[in-house]
């Protein structure tokens, strides 16, 4: 296999990088400032199945979700107890509707998940409240999804670089890329602030930034940045069980509607805090504070849990998430420039989707047939070519 | 930006953040100019730091509480003009949790009430214009033992005496590095504590570069001059020993501090091998500087300056419309700074003259002063480099020294890390180790986290500037007042 640049040093770029690497590839891993800080820092490191209606984003998310068990101890057994803890825990997902019209539409999308093949388990008030004791007791109707895990982000991020690292990949910071390199029609590499690297195969992994990124290698491509917010409270007793948000979570992932979206994702960390999310923002790069928008996800989550109002939220930090029209991943080739390749567009579960999305884009690359059929995933599919991201970085 | 063109009918409306020596004197000056002006403080009592003292009417302050205050009489002349003035409202135990920049301008978020309570009141303001003067806090270096009970911030300790009249401990040694450590040691020994020693840990050739260099320079800051060496006499008077070149490089105790290590150090405030002696305690008072509070600046977009101060211009206005700042946000030069800063950015927030008498004599009373804040900058500064990797401080440090105190993250775990993860990103390395991410914050350990990685630290931002109860953030927002 020849060489490959992946452009962006986020979960998904990590895991494309090793993933190339384990299948003979030589890479070279760049990300314009330090690895894993950008979209992969501002999440909640979700891992979720619950979320996603049958199709292929399910499927995606179903195939994620089997390969963190093994990936999680492999990466440990590795890198050593020296290494951060990657927090892997199969928590289990607990959806919940707080209003008498929220009920139905809840647990039909249940019924077609588990017509899919997952495990969906449709909980009474009484069953619900056996499983999360401090929900409230007004919640209409739920339903419970072992299969939902989470994932300290940043740690696993990092693992996959050092494990990537320990692979040959060669891992530069501070590097931006300004432009491609080509010849007889396709890339032959980048050129970057810190000089040009060659290679036959260039990866765009740059979440949020791949639409410019893409541009500037001319093939933009429409990605758009959507503004998630999050709240931390202070360490306290471990009360909430399971990953546990409302039951309008999934009908805001699949609305284009730019307006502000809130809904409740309450779930306690390894560390004691309690995460809150989130909220869905077009706002482009905008870091602007918006204390309604915090309010919102507030009283969303004080419906699920009244007992928090005591709670005492010591920060809230923002992301900006991979956002493209149809909300389906791009994973694959660029037909318009052979030897470019996008991973991208993966919003809020990117952490969740990365390791399959390796798994594929190696495979892809490597010219084997994917675990998961990808062509759903395509750059070229209607609605994706042309238009571009913002050009902006955060200030 | 000019400060007059906003097109609010009716007079300008200026908020106040923080009702210390800079926040009182913008309040007075911007009233002056024919504003309308809120004051918020977070504490129970105007003063700020500087006049901190007992909640109640403070014309009742004893002779011994008296003693222990440095310009009161300006004080107090300046909080009855804020309090009698007519445009004036002053709001105490107002915390300023969160600040928005809106398109039209600058939205503030504020509970008052006492700081854990279920029902304080959520106030909302969206002025013409914000003044803010948050002030500092002490800024400690790591030592081993520095988490024990018994080891203090000098203000903490300054606090505590000022407010309550009490003494950290009996037998109290102060260390660290600045003029502060002198009112503190004072202080503690006006209350009756025994002070074994000011520790200051600059040597004697920084300290003479950075005070006696061109001394015409200090024409216009006898003020600042006199206080200092009124301290020195008060040191004299208690026979308190002033050594340079000095640190408490440990403390050691079972469940409290017993023992302080004090070493003698180099330029780079490493540790001399072999001048290290131990001496008994029962507290240690240790500052070696002051941070900015710098929340609420950030949020509102202001350009911060690579010393990590608020940057403002001649007039104390920031880099964000409609927002000035004064005091020890935009730099630590002191109780004279303060109050020409507030005074400049009152007046020119509320829209005064610029070039009246007024302004001009508080231009060059700020200058002065800050002539001040360049020698104190230069005789005290932390080092940023030493021999080697980074400053020689950090040679204080042993692997298993708590730097994050919230999150008991050790320099050890800190460098391995770093090690581990190829990274020196304060982002990754704050997520992937937890130091930073406790309760304060980082507020008390970033600066030492940035220096162990060696890493050029990131501005921070914290968009929650104080905590703030679920119920009560549920309940924020909507149409400003």
């Amino acid at each position: 296999m020849s060489d490959v640049v992946v452009i962006g040093a986020g979960i998904i770029g990590a895991a494309c990088a090793r993933a190339l690497a384990v299948s003979g590839a030589r890479v070279t891993l760049l990300d314009r400032g330090s690895p894993a800080t950008a979209t992969s820092a501002h999440g909640e490191g979700n891992i979720l199945v619950s979320d996603k209606g049958p199709g292929p984003e399910l499927d995606l998310a179903r195939y994620a979700a089997s390969l963190w068990p093994g990936l999680s101890e492999e990466l440990a057994d590795e890198l050593g107890p020296a290494f951060p803890a990657l927090e892997y825990e199969r928590k289990g997902g607990l959806v919940a509707a707080t209003t008498l019209t929220g009920a139905e539409p809840l647990l039909a999308f249940a019924r077609t998940q588990r017509a899919a093949g997952l495990d969906a388990r449709p909980v009474g008030a009484d069953a619900a409240l056996v499983l999360e004791p401090d929900l409230s007791p007004d919640v209409t109707a739920a339903v419970h999804y072992p299969e939902d895990a989470q994932v300290q982000p940043v740690a696993a991020a990092e693992a996959l670089l050092a494990s990537a690292r320990r692979r040959g990949v060669d891992v530069r910071g501070g590097t931006e890329v300004v432009g491609a390199v080509t010849s007889g029609g396709r890339i032959r590499g980048v050129r970057t602030t810190t000089g040009t690297v060659e290679a036959d195969t260039v990866v765009v992994a740059a979440g949020p930034w791949s639409g410019a990124v893409g541009q500037r290698l001319g093939a933009p491509l429409s990605v758009l940045p959507r503004r998630g917010m999050v709240l931390v409270t202070t360490r306290m007793p471990h009360r909430i069980r399971h990953k546990v948000y409302d039951g309008d979570y999934f009908g805001a992932t699949q609305s284009a509607d730019a307006a502000l979206q809130t809904s409740a994702v309450v779930e306690s960390t390894a560390a004691g805090t309690v995460l809150i999310g989130s909220s869905r923002e077009q706002v482009g790069f905008d870091v602007r504070l918006r204390v309604d928008v915090l309010a919102a996800i507030a009283r969303r989550a004080l419906r699920l849990f009244p007992t928090l109002t005591d709670a005492s939220i010591m920060r809230s930090y923002l992301g900006f998430r991979p956002y493209v029209p149809d909300h389906l991943p791009v994973i694959g080739a660029d037909d318009r420039l052979a030897g470019l390749w996008f991973a991208t567009g993966h919003e809020g579960a990117g952490i969740g989707l990365a390791p399959a999305t390796g798994e594929i884009v190696a495979a892809l690359v490597g010219g084997r047939v994917p675990a998961l059929d990808a062509h759903p995933f395509r750059p070229g599919r209607p609605g994706l070519l042309g238009a571009s991201g913002e050009d902006h970085r955060e200030p | 930006m000019t400060p007059h063109s906003i097109g609010r009918p009716g007079r300008r409306h200026v908020v106040v953040v923080g009702a210390g020596p800079a926040g009182l004197s913008a309040a007075r000056a911007a009233a002056e100019a024919g504003a309308r002006v809120t004051v918020l403080d977070a504490s129970h009592a105007t003063g700020g730091q500087y006049w901190r003292h007992a909640a109640g009417p403070h014309e009742q302050l004893t002779d011994e509480e008296l003693r222990l205050q440095h310009g009161w009489d300006t004080y107090c002349v300046l909080d009855a003009a804020v309090r009698s003035h007519p445009a004036v409202e002053l709001v105490t135990r107002a915390q300023v949790w969160a600040a928005e920049r809106h398109d039209d301008g600058p939205r503030l978020h504020v509970l008052v009430g006492e700081p854990d309570d279920a029902g304080r009141v959520p106030l909302t303001f969206s002025p013409d214009a914000v003044v803010l003067a948050t002030g500092a806090h002490d800024r400690t270096l790591p030592f081993p033992g520095w988490e024990l009970p018994g080891v203090t911030t000098a203000g903490a300790a300054q606090a505590l005496a000022k407010a309550d009249g009490v003494a950290v401990g009996s037998r109290v040694l102060v260390a660290g590095a600045g003029p502060f450590l002198l009112p503190v040691a004072a202080t503690l020994a006006a209350v009756g504590a025994t002070v074994l020693g000011v520790h200051e840990a600059s040597r004697a050739g920084a300290l003479a570069r950075g005070w006696l260099d061109r001394p015409w320079r200090l024409a216009g800051t006898s003020g600042k001059l006199l206080e200092l060496a009124g301290y020195a006499a008060g040191h004299v008077r208690h026979r308190i020993p002033y050594r340079v070149g000095e640190a408490v490089v440990a403390a050691h105790g079972h469940g409290r501090v017993e023992a302080v290590t004090i070493s003698r150090l180099d330029p780079t405030w490493a540790p001399i091998a072999g001048t290290e002696r131990v001496v008994e305690v029962d507290a240690v008072c240790v500052s070696h500087g002051f941070t900015p509070r710098l929340e609420l600046a950030v949020a509102l977009g202001t350009a911060i300056t690579t010393e990590r101060f608020v940057d403002v211009d001649v007039r104390q206005r920031t880099s964000s419309p409609h927002v000035w700042a004064a005091g020890e946000t935009t730099g630590i030069a002191g109780v004279d700074a303060a109050l020409a800063e507030g005074w400049l950015a009152g007046h020119d927030a509320a829209g005064g003259a610029p070039d009246e008498r007024r302004a001009r004599t508080a231009v060059r009373r700020r200058a002065a002063t800050h002539e001040v804040a360049r020698r104190m900058a230069a005789a005290h500064g932390i080092p940023v480099q030493g021999a080697g990797s980074g400053p020689g401080w950090l040679r204080w440090l042993t692997d298993d020294t708590v730097v994050c105190r919230c999150e008991e993250v050790t320099a050890g775990r800190l460098r391995d890390t770093a090690a581990v993860t190829c990274s020196t990103d304060p982002v990754s390395v704050k997520l992937t180790s937890r130091a930073g991410l406790g309760i304060c914050q980082g507020r008390m350990c970033s600066a030492a986290v940035t220096a162990i990685l060696g890493a050029p630290g990131a501005l921070e931002s914290r968009p929650v500037a104080a905590p703030v109860r679920l119920g009560d953030l549920a309940r924020a927002a909507g149409p400003s007042a």
